[in-house]
């Protein structure tokens, strides 16, 4: 299985591959990606020089143009997709149907993966996209559970990638618009979940207040960690009790299913967070080489190792990990 | 005249509700009616055959008849049930995912797109418009400035492919696996008790400042305020907008329909139906402002 790395700057990009990634993504320094983040991503030459070091070093790079162009950012995102092939990416991700089809027809020769954006959760719908758009590879929304994956991947025309640690998103990706609900950008028109530009804190003598768009999202008492006011995961009140309604601050954390995965046919994973410091992507990549490492050597044995557990659960919100939907009864 | 349309129902409700919803509805000046379960497949108060006969009648009351399909498709089971929904030649299906796409395409069934369906750009029209696609839902996000850019878009490719546009009910907003209706009572999704049939208008979901922020309904969650663009219905004429969907309410939808059709007949309606339920308003996404905005 190929360990997908996020690259979210040149260093993250560096670091990702020295550290065992076998593949990294990235994204342009606008709105084209589903993460745009205030100085992050890559100007034409940082990816040059990215891709330049990649390909030294045998890794591959991908690049993701996966947020969905309306008629007025239609020439930019087609843009997007030139400058990829120009700059000789292994793989362009997509998600739009339109711009799927354009890359198909200018560009047949490089590899398109379906974005994880672009909502597909059948074998129908893989081949959807494998009929249509000759899709090589999809990445699965964090929604199915295992046996879920497998029947998808028992019938799946294309190569799959899963999503092995990180952010969880927890509704289907692609079809999410609670976050232009509050705010005026989502993952699908800006990139953007949750926008920081729309974030307030403030300490107020009931607690600390995160806020989105002025909306309260949470409120943390004395001693209480606070996260980023990621709109889906704040408290709420539903009839009377207040508790995180839709999901807690939590990372997903997949180690203890490598080996189903592989037995699955499984052909990636995928580290989400290119909004991550190099620092970060180090400790994430090289624990995930070393259990991939193991498993490849031996697959029988293979079991999940304390420290790796440890390492992956300081690195996640909250401290706290999960199978998410993988495991049917979180759902 | 532009038509009036019924979305499928997004709730759940039990198989008198629906019956009796219909039964109403066969009277009311709306010119297409969705059927079928779009949300969740634990959802079988009507069977498959229960749909079809209902939208035979309804289709012999003079309306016209599409049927919905599941937004988020998990399983074997639910693409059982799609095939199911496809294997037919009466009615065209309101595809809701790029599994509908595929099936129906497979069996020459026209279909036309759901609001939850990504259709952003003419390009991504172009593709299903050979395939056969027969109308599109503007995905409820987008706003009246990219509504026109595409209807242009459209015309100059010489592609007729009506476009449809929400404009009224709770805007369904996400989709995940996990059901917050059994979450709020702490019960596995599989064993869920089916409680959502407990709450016909969802489960009001409310910061700690009290203000309504969303409707959780099962794995669905809607917004908390109620979309309403009927004063925008002059717009949506001048722009060329072909149906305006209304999505079902427990209560009080008669008098909805019967003032989106004053006004689309040109007519100012006699009373605000802002006022109809006490719900807070929203028009943002229409303006290309957040959508809980309320914008004029």
């Amino acid at each position: 299985m190929e360990l997908v790395c996020p690259a979210g700057s040149l260093p993250a990009l560096k670091t990702a591959v020295d550290n065992g990634a076998n593949a990294v993504y990235f994204g342009f320094r606008d709105s084209t990606n589903a993460r745009q983040f205030a100085g992050l991503n890559f100007n034409d030459k940082r990816a040059a020089e990215g891709i330049e070091y990649a390909h030294l070093r045998g890794a591959r790079v991908f690049c993701a143009i996966n947020t969905y162009p309306q008629p007025d950012g239609w020439e930019q995102w087609k843009g997007a997709v030139d400058r990829a092939a120009s700059l000789g990416v292994d793989a362009i991700i997509l998600a739009d149907m339109g711009l799927l089809d354009y890359a198909a027809n200018k560009y047949p020769d490089i590899p398109r993966h379906l974005s994880v954006q672009g909502s597909a959760t059948s074998h129908e719908a893989l081949s959807f996209y494998k009929d249509n758009f000759d899709i090589r590879r999809a990445v699965l929304p964090r929604v199915l559970s295992l046996d879920q994956v497998r029947g998808v991947a028992k019938h799946s025309p294309v190569e799959l990638e899963v999503f092995a640690f990180g952010s969880l998103c927890i509704m289907a990706e692609g079809r999410c618009y609670l976050s232009s609900y509050l705010t005026d950008e989502s993952p699908n028109t800006r990139g953007a979940c949750s926008p920081a530009k729309a974030v307030r804190w403030q300490e107020t003598p009931q607690g600390l207040e995160s806020r989105l768009n002025n909306v309260l999202i949470d409120r943390y008492g004395q001693g209480e960690s606070a996260g980023y006011p990621t709109l889906c995961k704040g408290r709420f009140e539903v009839e009377g009790s207040v508790y995180h309604a839709i999901e807690e601050p939590v990372s997903l954390n997949t180690l203890d299913l490598l080996p189903e995965l592989q037995k699955l046919g499984i052909s990636a994973v995928k580290i989400e967070g290119r909004q991550r410091s190099p620092a970060y992507i180090a400790d994430v990549a090289r624990t995930w080489r070393h259990a991939l490492d193991n498993l490849e050597s031996r697959p029988e044995a293979f079991t999940v190792e304390p420290q790796w557990r440890s390492t992956l659960a300081g690195l996640s919100e909250g401290g706290l990990t999960t199978l998410g939907a993988y495991h049917r009864k979180w759902k | 005249m532009m038509k009036l349309s019924l979305g499928p129902i997004l709730w759940f409700w039990s198989k008198q509700t629906v019956f009796d919803f219909y039964a109403n509805a066969a009277e009311w000046p709306v010119d297409t009616i969705y059927l079928g379960e779009a949300v969740c497949s634990r959802r079988r108060e009507l069977k498959p055959d229960d749909w079809f006969d209902l939208a035979r009648d309804l289709k012999a009351c003079g309306k016209d008849v599409v049927l919905s399909t599941q937004t988020l498709i998990e399983s074997e089971a639910d693409l059982r049930r799609l095939r199911r929904i496809c294997d037919q030649d009466e009615f065209v299906v309101e595809a809701n995912d790029q599994s509908a796409l595929q099936v129906a395409i497979r069996n020459n069934l026209p279909f036309i797109t759901g609001p939850s369906m990504n259709v952003y750009n003419v390009a991504t029209i172009k593709v299903l418009a050979k395939q056969g696609l027969k109308g599109w839902n503007l995905p409820v996000e987008l706003g009246k400035e990219t509504l026109a850019q595409m209807i242009q878009g459209l015309n100059e490719e010489d592609l007729d492919v009506p476009a449809e546009v929400f404009a009224w009910g709770f805007l369904p907003l996400a989709w995940s696996s996990r059901c917050f209706t059994a979450r709020h009572y702490n019960l596995p999704k599989d064993n869920c008790e089916f409680r959502c049939i407990e709450h016909p208008a969802g489960m009001e979901l409310r910061s700690r400042e009290s203000q309504e922020l969303f409707r959780i309904n099962g794995v669905s969650t809607l917004s908390g305020s109620r979309y309403d663009l009927m004063r925008e219905l002059p717009d949506m004429e001048r722009m060329g907008v072909s149906t305006v969907r209304l999505s079902p309410e427990y209560q009080g939808l008669e008098e909805v329909v019967k003032r989106f059709d004053q006004v689309r007949r040109g007519g100012t309606p006699t009373t605000d139906p802002l006022q109809l339920v006490e719900v807070p308003p929203c028009n943002g996404y229409w303006y290309g402002k957040p959508g809980m905005d309320l914008v004029g």
